[in-house]
């Protein structure tokens, strides 16, 4: 019981708001040391598995890339993308923008939306125009709402679409798992069987997106 | 034949020129830590394997005080201005898109290339070293059109990798922290404390207790990356997959969707779920929690029933 210590010093570092790295580097040792280790075997048998785990981290080769396509406007090409889609209602929009965002992830193009680039400048306002368009007297929490299903909508379609694409973090960190037990498997079989929680998380946000337009066109008499 | 080592030596080469460039941008008044960050993760892809466990644990201790002492930080501004991105976005907009579907299209097509073809590549390794080659085909196709000047796309991974901070290895530190885990039984220890809420001989109830156990492990954590070790190996290898023979990538792939499910309803999330509230200046800070709350839960139970369903 005494190896759970790790856990609480986790739970507690991240209230605290500690840094993270501390935190983790704490909970390792303590863990450790809990379960009989002595420090400098603690910190051997951490820099070996950091050292294992390195194809984790090479995903950031790619930001030179998407550096230099950013600088030549890649993001307001996406933005012009989504601002075309004209005529849309408020579920209509959130949806469109769900399926975009689930499929773009899907393909590894997380970074090229998310609530610093598209939600805030972007999606929220259009989301909250869409709403105002047919409802003239939306409230603060109704607003409030519509912004907050912006943001769920980003992290809904980032979620559960990004673990179809073959090289992202959770998939290598599933592969070098299940090796350490013996099991080599693919990257594409852990992608394959993304696919159906990605269809249900579409069908079960979608319709909550409808729920949520046919809330918003409510003129709120007395609530 | 064409090994992980190459990726290795990229990534390290990449980080390198981040170390050098960021030790030469005098507007980071943090350009010396930002500078001994990255070059000793450039260390750890070149050299790592060169190093014994213990050196490699002290490199990570230096990684954690240089960060956990605040000496990462960012250059204040750098970015191309927004009406310049227009003028060329308007110019290069479907070139940029193609560009960017490159490193995707590469990636998927070199695994079936290199499975195809063997001896070219490592095939245990054909995704990583394909996505590798992406990058370098988009690059090149990116530069030789759009000429930039040679160091930009350098320049901006850069900041784009500076803005990201020390959260660039927080999955690797989380994977080496489940590995320090497994050596002291933490699985082992949680395993027996839901496996005694387990119904013996019941293969629901074990699916339930590993999708449940992701999903509430992940909000503790704040990161389904934390869960998936412990729960793998508290539930998910000893029951589902050893003793009632489930597909292994099943339960890995659809348990960590599960754990998505929490990651959705956590505070501990804050980067998706604290601080776009406030970007969006809500009123309640747990206001997109509260949004999702109502897609999370619903899609959690299906995730338990396809386990269920698809892995046995």
């Amino acid at each position: 019981m005494l190896v759970l210590i790790g856990i609480l010093i986790i739970i507690a570092g991240f209230l605290l708001r500690f840094n993270p790295l501390l935190v983790i580097m704490a909970s390792a040792l303590a863990t450790g040391l809990a379960a009989g280790l002595d420090i400098a075997a603690i910190i051997a048998a951490f820099g070996k598995a950091f050292n294992d785990t390195r194809y984790v981290s090479i995903v950031w080769i790619v930001l030179p890339v998407i550096g230099l396509l950013e600088a030549y406007g890649l993001q307001q090409h996406a933005r012009s993308l989504i601002g075309r889609m004209k005529g849309a209602t408020l579920g209509r929009l959130l949806t469109s923008y769900l399926l975009l965002r689930q499929a773009m992830a899907a393909v590894g193009l997380t970074s090229v939306a998310g609530h610093p680039q598209t939600v805030r400048p972007l999606v929220a306002p259009m989301a909250e125009a869409a709403a105002e368009a047919k409802n003239d007297a939306l409230t603060d929490d109704q607003r409030e709402e519509v912004k907050a299903f912006s943001a769920a909508t980003d992290n809904v379609g980032l979620f559960f679409g990004e673990d179809i694409f073959l090289a992202i973090g959770s998939i290598l960190l599933m592969k070098g798992v299940l090796e350490g037990y013996g099991y080599v498997i693919e990257p594409l079989h852990f992608s394959l069987w993304a696919i159906p929680t990605a269809i249900a998380a579409f069908l079960i946000h979608g319709l909550r997106l409808r729920r949520l337009e046919k809330r918003m066109m409510k003129k709120e008499a007395g609530a | 034949m064409i090994t992980l080592g190459f990726v290795y030596v990229l990534a390290g080469l990449t980080f390198a020129a981040f170390a050098f460039l960021g030790l030469r941008d005098g507007s980071n008044p943090k350009r010396f830590g930002n500078a001994a960050f990255w070059g000793l993760l450039a260390v750890s892809m070149l050299a790592g394997d060169r190093l014994s466990d213990f050196g490699n644990g002290l490199l990570v201790l230096a990684l954690v005080a240089i960060a956990g002492t605040g000496q990462i930080g960012r250059a204040p501004g750098g970015d191309v201005p927004a009406d310049v991105q227009a003028e060329r976005a308007e110019r290069h907009g479907p070139f940029l898109l193609l560009v960017a579907l490159i490193i995707p299209a590469v990636a998927l097509a070199g695994t079936f290339l290199f499975k195809w073809l063997p001896g070219l590549a490592d095939p245990k390794q054909a995704t990583l070293i394909s996505l590798a080659l992406g990058v370098l085909i988009a690059l090149a196709v990116g530069m030789a059109r759009l000429k930039p000047p040679p160091l930009l796309p350098l320049q901006q991974g850069r900041r784009l990798l500076d803005a990201v901070g020390w959260a660039a290895i927080l999955p690797q530190m989380l994977a080496s922290l489940g590995a320090v885990f497994a050596l002291a039984g933490v699985g082992e220890v949680v395993g027996d404390l839901i496996g005694g809420a387990i119904p013996e001989g019941s293969l629901f109830g074990a699916t339930l207790a590993f999708g449940l156990g992701m999903a509430l492990f992940t909000m503790v954590m704040g990161n389904a990356f934390a869960a998936f070790p412990v729960m793998l190996a508290a539930v998910g290898m000893p029951l589902l997959i050893k003793q009632y023979d489930g597909d292994p990538a099943v339960v890995a792939a659809i348990g960590m969707l599960a754990g998505f499910c929490g990651t959705l309803m956590t505070p501990m999330a804050a980067n998706f779920n604290l601080v776009p509230a406030a970007l969006l200046e809500l009123k309640n800070p747990y206001g997109v929690i509260k949004a999702q709350i109502g897609t999370a839960l619903p899609l959690l139970a299906v995730n338990i029933v396809f386990i269920w369903l698809f892995a046995f």
